[in-house]
């Protein structure tokens, strides 16, 4: 008989349970498997009503984010050999309401992401006559790592501070913000940081820097905050300062 | 039976989990997080002793005396033991987590982490360095 590993899946069926309970499954051991291999086995084989997303199966669509273990992880990146010797517990994500199984609402986190704007941002549109934007490698260079996120949210469940104050705008909104920021085709800077030096804004952030850690594009939310925490100091200085500009 | 149905299409029915008191012992890396955050305690009463200490200058040799020899105490000597332990603690994660804060760019390109961290124990070197020989010089 050909190895297995035993799966602890968090299942929660709002019209049979109030929390939700783990069922175990035993699947196949294989070298080549990820976490998410074994849950489409388990959906194909063992039991049709597990609930999960997934799409592209290659760390680029970050629909699969789940825990495993107990960490957020790509399930499509979490090799089953790497979790040995099992059982491996997956969860739908931290910190987001369950909808059912694994899967988890984010229209929360879509509201958030809207609020920073995550787009060019021009005072003036330029006319299409007008030719493109040009851009040097060093000015791509300047935002590049932000413009990496996925929005697969494992940093939001990474984040403490998600779970204390859920209205935090939180890691991956952020640094998109500052994606935006640095682009040098972007004006909107100061109406972000508006937004950004609000309440639930940069300033909730206590650096754990456990979102870069859990970051599966080495985006680094956790740079992206403290660097938006300097910008906004130093707007600040410049309200009081005597000398400063407004 | 006939039930309401907690759940329909247009009112699903959420499971939101709780945050438990307990959040910073379910993870080293929260663990320390926490005791970086409690470090800031153990700054403000070591800041608070050295105005006492100051204070106790200002008001002559007696006052002075007094003070060194409640400096002495068991108790003191455990607190201050304490405090440089969360003191180092805090200025050695302050100092490697400044790369982050501070994206240098020169001409174009981002200074290394190293280097901005690097300079941030060079200033602390410098600085204590001073420091060592105002005291043991005088």
């Amino acid at each position: 008989m050909s190895a297995t590993v035993t799966l602890e899946v968090a299942r929660y069926r709002p019209e049979q349970e109030a929390e939700p309970t783990f069922q175990t499954y035993e699947v196949p051991l294989r070298r080549d498997w990820v976490v998410l291999d074994a849950l489409n086995y388990v959906k194909d084989s063992l039991d049709g009503t597990l609930s999960f997303r997934w799409s592209c199966r290659m760390g680029v669509c970050g629909s699969c984010g789940m825990m495993v273990n107990g960490e957020p992880k790509l399930t499509c990146a979490a090799f089953l050999t790497d979790h040995l010797p099992g059982p491996i517990r997956v969860e739908p994500l931290r910190f987001f309401p369950v909808v059912r199984d694994l899967v988890v609402d984010i229209s929360d986190f879509m509201a958030k992401l809207k609020k920073v704007k995550p787009w060019i941002v021009r005072h003036q549109e330029r006319a299409l006559a007008e030719g493109e934007f040009r851009q040097t490698p060093d000015q791509l260079d300047a935002y590049k790592q932000f413009s990496m996120c996925i929005n697969c949210l494992l940093c939001y469940s990474a984040c403490p501070i998600i779970g204390l104050e859920p209205s935090f705008i939180g890691p991956a909104a952020i640094a998109l913000a500052r994606r935006y920021d640095q682009d040098n085709r972007d004006q909107g800077a100061g109406e972000r940081l508006g937004i950004l030096s609000g309440h639930d804004g940069i300033w909730q952030c206590t650096f754990v820097g456990e979102c870069s850690e859990a970051c599966p594009k080495s985006v680094d939310p956790a740079g992206a905050i403290q660097q938006y925490k300097l910008t906004g100091a130093v707007d600040w200085l410049r309200t009081v300062l005597p000398w400063g500009e407004r | 039976m006939n039930a309401p149905s907690p759940y329909t299409l247009h009112h699903p029915k959420w499971y939101r989990r709780r945050v438990s008191v307990f959040w910073w012992l379910e993870k080293r890396s929260y663990t320390f997080f926490v005791l970086r955050e409690l470090t800031s305690v153990f700054v403000a009463l070591f800041a608070a002793v050295t105005l006492w200490q100051i204070r106790s200058v200002a008001a002559g040799e007696e006052a002075q005396a007094r003070f060194m020899t409640q400096l002495g105490t068991p108790a003191f000597v455990v607190f201050h033991v304490l405090a440089l332990a969360f003191l180092l603690f805090h200025s050695i994660t302050w100092f490697n987590l400044a790369p982050k804060a501070m994206a240098v760019r020169v001409r174009g390109k981002r200074v290394p982490d190293l280097f901005v961290a690097g300079s941030n124990y060079v200033a602390w070197l410098v600085l204590s360095a001073a420091v060592a020989f105002i005291l043991l010089g005088l």
